[in-house]
Order: C-alpha cells, then structure tokens, then sequence
C-alpha cells in the first residue's frame, strides 16, 4: 500500500480527534484579557446612597475582593445569591457589587428581599463601566488582590464547586504572595 | 452549567431578526463609512455569531453607541478596535489579528495554494504527452468507419 | 395512535435498511444473484416506509396534535396551515427524518434509473446508501425521535420560530438536503467501483448524472438561503460566512470539481482516483457539515439546539462512514491506473487546475471554520473568524479559476499549444481589460479596482464562450451550427455564463452599493443616488399571529414616482418575538430596499434604506448554473440505451466536445 494513499484518512483522524476534544470545549465562553492587569478606573454612584461614590480605589484594600456583577432582572443571579451570602456570613472575603444596567429601585427591593451580602454595591446604570470591565453576561464575578489587579474572572453563577477548587487556592496563593 | 450560561446569554440576546438600526447622525461620510465597517468587523458576544451591525441584543447596542461616541470624536479604526480588543480579547474581532497563533491560519490558503501548484505540475509532467500521439485524420476516420460498417455487416462473431 | 404508527414504520424502515445494507454487498462479494436482486426491492420498501412515517408526522402538525412533544416545540394553533407543514422540518428531530426519506428517496431512484448497469454495480451502490440509512436511521430513532409523546399535552404549541415562518424558507431546507443527500449516491458510486475494481469511463457514465442531480439542488438550495437571508434578515446582507453557511459552500465546491473530474474520467480515462477521492470527500463535507450544525462543537445562528450524547453519536457516524471509505480508497487507489496523457496546454491540465483551485478554496474555508476550535482544544485562547478573514483569501482564488473556467473550453484535449489559442483570446482579453474600466465608470461614475477586475473577467467568460460557440459553427453556419450543439454544450455554455452573472452581481452589488441609517419623521426625504426615498407614515395592523406597525414610503426618481415600499416590525405574539420585514422593489439592475427600526422621540422613526445594484444577478446566476446543470443531464447520451446509437454519434459524442 502507497503511503502517499494514507495520507487522507490520516487527516482525518486527526479531525475527529479535534472534534472529540471541542464536545468537550464551550463554544460560548469569552475568556477575560484583563487577567492579571490593574483593575479599570471608574467612579459610580453607590446603590444604596447616591450621594456617595464607589471608586476603583475602594477594591484596592491590601486584601483580595470579589466584585460580583448583578442585576435584578438576572435570573441565574439568583442561583448564586445564597452562596454569596454565606460568603459574606463566613467573613472570608469582602464582596464588593456591580449593579449592571437595572433600576435602583428594583435592585433594592431584590436586596431588601433576598438579602444583601455586598459591602457596597455601585451603580451602573447604562452598563458603560461594565463594557470596561469586559462584562457580557450576568452574573459574571471577578477576584481582585490587594495591589488591584484582577485576577481572575468567573464566567456564571459561583458555584461552591467553582469556589473549592478555582478561587480558594488561588485567594491562598494571592495571600501567601504578600508575604 | 453550560446551558445556565446558555439561558443567562440568550436571555440577553433578544431576537435577532428585528433589525438593528441606530440611526446615529455623522457629519462626514467617512466617518458613516467607519462607523458601518467597524460595525460589521467587530462581534456581538452574546448572540450566535452576529457582528454588531446585525444584532439588537442591548450589549451590541451598548458597544454601537461606544463606537460612534469614539468615531464622532475623531477617533480612527486602530483607536476603536484596540479599545474592544482590551476589554474583550480577540474574540470580539472578525478579522482575526496577524500575530503566532495566526500565522497559520492567514498564511495557509496560501500555502495550500503552492501545494496544489505543485500537485499539478508533478501530476502533469509525470503524464506528459508521448510524441506521436495525434487524433485520427479524415482519411483515418473514413477507414475507422469502413471497418466498423464491416463488423456491423459481418454480425457480432460466435 | 398515528403518532405510534409513524414510529412503527420508522422502526421497520430501519430493519429494511438493515436488510439492504448487508445482503445486497454480501451477495455482490459472492456472487448470489438473489441477494444482489434484493437491493432494489428493499430500497423501495425502506422509501414506502419512511414516506409513511414522515405522513404520520405530518399529519401530527396538520391536526395540531400537541401531544406530540416535537410537534408541541414547534408549532401554535395559529400558525398557517403552510407553516403548520414546513414545520415538520423546522426543527432537529423533523429535519433529521426528512434526511432520511430523501436518502431513502435517493436509493429508490437509483433502484428505477438503473436498468442499463450491471447487477452487482447496483447491488453495491444501493447495499452502500443502505448502510449510510442504517446510521441515519439510527441516529433519529436513538437520540432523535420525532414522534415521542409528552405528558400531559399541552394545550397549545409554543410557535414555529417566525424567522422560518416564510416562504424562501419552506424550500430552502428540501431543497438542500436533495443536495445533501444526492452527493452520497456519487459516493456509493464511488466505493462501489473502488471495492469491484471496475473504475471505468463506464464508471463515470454512469454516476455523473447522479452527481450533476445533486448537484443541481444544491446550487439551488444555496441559493434560496441567501436570497431568503438577503430579503428577510433586514440587513442586506447575502452571505455570512457563517459556520453551517460554509458547511454547504464546501460540499459545493468540491461536488463541483467532482462534477468536471467526472466529465474527465468520462472522456479520457484520465484522473481515476482523484475523481474518487473526490466523491468521498464531498460526502465527508456533507457528513461534517450535519456534525458541525447538530452537535454544539461551533456557535451558528443556523444551529439546532445541541446535546452531548447527539454530538458523540454524530461523530461515531461521520468517523465510521468518512473512515471506512477512506480506509477503502487507501487500500484499493493504488491498483486504479489512469491511462490518459496529456501535456502542459490542455484542456486536461486546465480542468485539473481548476479542481485544485476549487479544493484549495473548500479547505481553506475549512481551515477558518475550523481554526478557532483548534486553538481553543490546544488552549490558545479563543478567537473568531469571520467574514473579513473569508472575504480576503476567497475571492483571490476566485480569480484564477473564472479565468481559467474561460479559457479551458478552448483548449484542446490531451494537447494543444499557444499558436493556436489564436488572435481572438487576446482581443478577447484585450476587450475584457477595456470594459472593466468602462462599464463601471459609465454605470457608477466611481472606478474600483476591484471592481475593474470582477466584471472584466466575467466579461472574459462571455467572450470566450462566444469565441468557442464561433469556432464549433464555423463549419455549418451560425444559426444551424448552434441548432446542432450537443445539450451537454448548452448547459456548460449556460453554467459557465451563470457563473459570470453571479460575479457581476457580487462585484457590483459589494462595490457600489449605498447605505444609509437615519431618523426620519413622516414627510421627510432621504437621497441615495438617483433615488429619493419620502416617509409616509406609520400604520398598525394585526396579521393571523403577529402585530404590526408598517412604515410607508415613495420613491421618486427624476421627479417621478415610481414605488411605493411597506416595511413592518413584527410582534409575534407566542414567542413575543420582534421581527422586521423590509420593504423592497426589485428590479433586474437595481434593488431598492428599506427596513423600519424602532420609533424614537418626536413622532420619528429609525430607518434604513440602502441602493443595491446588480443583486439579484447573485441569485439568477446561481439559476442559471442549475439550468445549464439540468441541460447536462438531459444530453443523449445519458439516455442511450444499452446499444448506443450510430458510429458517427458515438464517435461524435465522445471525441469532439
């Protein structure tokens, strides 16, 4: 058999081989360039008091922050709130909140409803500071460490699978750098 | 997980066929012009491969009304497409950039192209015509024929 | 009950399949007449049944039976009895039955057309498309099944997706599976020949008008999709270069090297084993394409809704069929000899370049489909390409080919040298130089260089089919030498001028066409050109499932009215989904278009009205290339019997053109 005959099949098992591993790969999914950059500048209005602002200065605490992007019309933002306030219960980390393009009014009632477990929340009203941030979706939630630089960047709903096994190592290894 | 980003991303994303127009004022066609192509390269992250020009979905709105804010202030087509590319990775581009991972890709139409070029030659020489090799003259047709007449007549042979 | 009968004969169409997947070949291999006599009779019962199932399913959607989930999922009480039946194909598990009946259809047709082949030819090509059914069929009944209940039944549907609820769409689908479907019955052809050893000029005789067929359909298929996209989608818009729209632009290009590689193979017993590498290749793109559109692997608008375990199976289907027959062509390529030789000048080595142009392009819209998912599975990061990437390495390879697609008729077989290409080509080429910087200047007093180039060479291909239609009746006349053309010259000229036709259109159409988003308040005027567009007004209206607020608006032209144009928005009221209907005069050289947006502050309204000339040459080359498609096929000597015709048609037929 001429080898140069092979040549074919040969490609193409390399293309089922490519296809086997993208059943597995999310199309969908928008990795986050701003890992390991400096958290984007932005100064908004806070939910709770519009009188008083939420600056990009404010995650730069010397310690990690979430900051979870939310909205009152987000469904999947539900699924994940009880997981947040346990985050908050617990003190492990301080939360931090983007209100994304929704009414003031409606994202109170949700909070005053369900719970509020952000230290602060900023108000985002026409999304522009959430282009900034690379948002798409909601809920999407940021690690930022102590210099201000994002870390990394959750893609949905945090889970507690999520948490256990990407973020809390990576909080540890952040905290530990500091040292 | 993936269906309840899915459902998160849809549920953004309305649909796509009520047509996506902003009606922005330009005060130069040049700029009208940018604004429409820069609409057309750039991706709408939350629909099914749209560009922003196509999509109605409030991010594509969203980053429309940055665009033109950039284009009616001066700003040029590198200005805008470093400004996406900063917040949302190359995916948001659909002029892939030229960079390592890309070579392959803008570089391989081409190099498929020498390849078949060379198929061809290879495939050519290695037939080339042999001397002596000409289709059959008149009077060669007429034999032919003759000949064939003759079999007919004769009837296929037992 | 129905329901449940129409998965019954589903099943049994299934076991037939079974039968005619194995005994036919098995008796092939060995010889037993009776086994090989079964292909026919079982690829019609497998038809009859799946005609049957697919009535039943038909019938769920007709009655409104929503107890039905697939039928549920995609249809409405309200919905118009016409949308009520092309809905049967609106979704997954529909579509996929419809590949099967057409697959069925196909194999059926076969069973009728074949009287003049050999048995075991038969035997083969049907056991062939038996097993590919049996994958199919499979598939549906496994993972896909259309006829599956839901309890309890809902009281009403939940609306068949208004984008499909039109007309261009009740076809393009059909039509594009014929296509689809039709390429796999070249590739049994194919594997047939390869595995009997018998890769003749009979061979090609035989399967090209199957593959001209196929081929025909899916030109048209495209086609519908693109001017469906062009005239509903509200942008203008004709091509995306999306993922699932290039699953079919590839398949096409390469069943249209088959198409030449056949005629090859036909005339000059030249090119054996490229042809067949050919006609497996362009069934694994039709294969990939249904993979890539139902499995989830890549984002598309076109994309059913995806599910791991469909995906896995897609893949166990394309592995297994592109595998097997690749394994196949690997073992038994090597013993085909071609004996045709031809030098450098020829007609051969023109279309063998053409072919290689044609694949180059097919893989390299391969390789941009394909080229995100490949950086992402070695984790590069994740990029898109698009139609900025498409549109700069595609039309360069289009080049060449429609330049050569006018010069290779010309060109003698086997050898022909530059003397002879003679004065009239270079004032041909000379001509076509003039009127590509002419004809633009005059129609849009803009010059493009692009421009320049895309109606010169279509301008080429018109001057050298009417230098060769000169030369073939220098002899006779014009008028009784043109009378005397074979059909099989009529439909290459006619295919041949399709192609420049569609390539006026894109140039024109992309070049110079004006677009123009503003707010207009009733009474306002836009210009674009020659033509001023004047707002009328709004009005609502209510149609069977939708609302609507329709914008009217007058076109003038040298002070003359000469259109009126209706644009909606659409609410439609089950999926409460918006759509926009746009408003178009159509004209042979010019389109006039308009799409209304939302209303904005102050009575005004956001609108969109753009100028597209030359458009519809897009779509009516593409009916041209099928027309000239279907006069090949209708050429004699497809229809000779088993004793040809006289000496001189013999001789006639197979040496001259």
């Amino acid at each position: 058999m001429k080898a140069r005959f092979l040549i074919p099949l040969v490609f193409f098992v390399g293309l089922i081989v490519l296809f086997l591993i993208g059943l597995g790969l999310n199309p969908r999914e928008v990795p986050s360039p701003l890992i390991d950059k400096p958290v984007p500048e932005f100064a908004l209005p806070r939910l709770h008091d519009a009188n008083q602002q939420l600056r990009s200065a404010d995650l730069r605490q010397g310690d990690v922050v979430l900051l979870n992007v939310w909205a009152s019309w987000c469904t999947a933002c539900r699924e994940e709130h009880p997981f947040l306030m346990e985050l908050a219960r617990r003190g492990e980390i301080t939360v931090y909140g983007l209100n994304y393009k929704d009414e003031r009014s409606e994202a109170l009632r949700l909070l005053k409803r369900d719970g509020d477990p952000y230290v602060a929340s900023a108000f985002d009203h026409d999304g522009r500071v959430g282009i900034d941030w690379g948002v798409y979706g909601v809920p999407e939630t940021f690690l930022i460490d102590g210099a201000g630089r994002i870390r990394h960047k959750h893609i949905g709903p945090l889970s507690f699978h999520a948490w256990q096994n990407k973020i809390q190592p990576l909080i540890a290894q952040i905290r530990a750098e500091r040292k | 997980m993936t269906r309840l980003i899915l459902a998160m991303l849809l549920s953004v994303c309305t649909g796509f066929a009520a047509a996506a127009i902003d009606a922005y004022p330009f005060d130069s066609p040049e700029k009208e012009a940018m604004f429409q192509r820069l609409s057309q390269e750039l991706r709408c992250l939350v629909c099914q491969n749209q560009n922003l020009a196509d999509s109605n979905a409030e991010l594509a709105q969203d980053l429309r009304r940055e665009i033109y804010r950039m284009v009616a202030a001066g700003q040029d087509e590198r200005a805008v497409i470093d400004f996406m590319v900063a917040r949302y990775g190359d995916f948001v581009l659909y002029r892939p950039a030229v960079n390592t991972t890309t070579y392959v890709l803008w570089i391989g139409p081409f190099a498929l192209l020498v390849l078949g070029a060379a198929t061809l030659l290879i495939m050519i020489r290695n037939r080339a015509a042999a001397d002596g090799d000409r289709e059959l003259s008149a009077e060669e047709r007429q034999h032919l024929q003759s000949l064939l007449n003759t079999a007919r007549e004769e009837g296929p042979h037992p | 009950m129905l329901p449940e009968l129409g998965h019954f004969a589903l099943i049994l169409a299934l076991c037939v399949a079974i039968v005619q997947g194995t005994l036919p070949l098995i008796g092939a291999r060995r010889g037993v007449g009776n086994w090989m006599a079964l292909a026919r009779p079982a690829a019609w019962a497998q038809f009859l049944l799946l005609c049957v199932a697919f009535g039943f399913l038909t019938h769920a959607f007709v009655d409104n039976d929503f107890s039905v989930a697939y039928v549920a999922q995609n249809s409405n009480s309200a919905l118009p009895l016409i949308y009520r039946i092309s809905a049967v194909w609106g979704g997954h598990e529909g579509s996929l039955l419809l590949w099967g009946v057409l697959l069925g259809g196909w194999a059926a047709a076969v069973g009728v057309f074949s009287r003049r082949l050999p048995l075991d030819m038969v035997a083969r090509v049907i056991g062939i498309m038996g097993l590919v059914s049996i994958g199919f069929l499979l598939f549906t009944l496994l993972t896909s099944n259309p006829f599956e209940r839901l309890s309890p039944a809902p009281m009403d549907g939940r609306d068949l997706n208004p984008l499909l609820q039109d007309p261009g769409l009740v076809l393009h689908p059909p039509m594009l599976y014929m296509g689809y479907v039709g390429f796999s019955v070249a590739f049994a052809f194919a594997l047939a020949a390869l595995i009997s050893g018998r890769l003749d000029a009979a061979w090609a005789r035989w399967s090209r008008p199957w593959t001209v067929v196929a081929w025909v359909f899916m030109t048209l298929g495209i086609a519908l999709g693109s001017w469906w996209a062009y005239y509903e989608l509200g942008w203008g818009g004709w091509w995306f270069w999306d993922p699932v729209e290039n699953a079919s632009l590839m398949p096409w290009l390469v069943g249209t090297a088959l198409l030449h590689s056949l005629a090859v193979s036909e005339k000059r017993s030249a090119f054996k084993s490229w042809t067949v590498l050919l006609a497996i290749f362009t069934f694994a793109l039709v294969l990939l394409g249904t993979f890539l559109v139902r499995s989830g692997v890549i984002t598309s608008v076109h994309a059913f809704a995806s599910d791991p375990g469909r995906g896995i199976f897609i893949l166990v289907l394309l592995g297994t069929v592109v595998g097997a027959s690749l394994s196949v062509y690997a073992w038994r390529a090597p013993t085909v000899q071609s004996t045709g030789r031809f030098a450098l000048l020829s007609r051969e080595t023109s279309l063998l370049g053409n072919n290689i142009l044609l694949v180059v392009a097919a893989a390299s819209v391969l390789l941009g489909t394909l080229y995100p998912l490949v950086l992402d599975a070695f984790g590069l990061g994740k990029i898109s390409v698009g139609a900025p990437y498409f549109n700069t390495i595609f039309i360069p390879l289009m080049v060449p080919l429609v330049f050569m697609l006018g010069l290779g008729p010309l060109l003698r077989w086997k050898r022909d040298d530059l003397s002879r290409v003679g004065r009239s080509v270079w004032i041909a080429l000379a001509l076509c130089v003039l009127s590509g910087l002419l004809l633009p200047w005059v129609l849009f007093h803009a010059l493009d260089p692009r421009a320049v180039l895309g109606v010169g060479l279509a301008l080429w291909v018109l001057l050298t089919l009417a230098i060769d239609i000169h030369r073939r009746t220098r002899q006779r006349g014009l008028w009784p030498g043109m009378l005397k053309l074979s059909p099989s010259f009529w439909g290459m000229a006619i295919s041949h001028l399709g192609v420049a036709v569609t390539v006026i259109g894109i140039t024109l159409s992309s070049h110079y066409s004006i677009e123009r988003d503003i707010r207009m308040t009733p009474g306002e005027a836009v210009v674009l050109g020659e033509y001023r567009f004047v707002f009328e007004g709004v009005q609502d209206r209510s149609g069977p499932n939708y609302d609507a607020s329709t914008a009217f608006l007058k076109v003038h032209r040298d002070g003359k009215e000469i259109a009126t144009l209706r644009t909606e928005k659409r609410l439609y009221r089950v999926q409460r989904m918006p759509m926009t209907e746009a408003g178009i005069d159509a004209g042979l050289f010019r389109d006039l278009y308009v799409a209304v947006g939302e209303p904005l502050d102050g009575g005004a309204w956001a609108m969109r009205v753009y100028y597209k000339p030359f458009i519809r040459w897009i779509w009516g080359g593409a009916l041209m290339m099928s027309l000239g498609g279907l006069l090949v096929v209708a050429d004699r000597r497809y229809r000779l019997g088993a004793r040809s015709g006289t000496t001189e048609e013999l001789l006639a037929v197979t040496t001259r053109s």
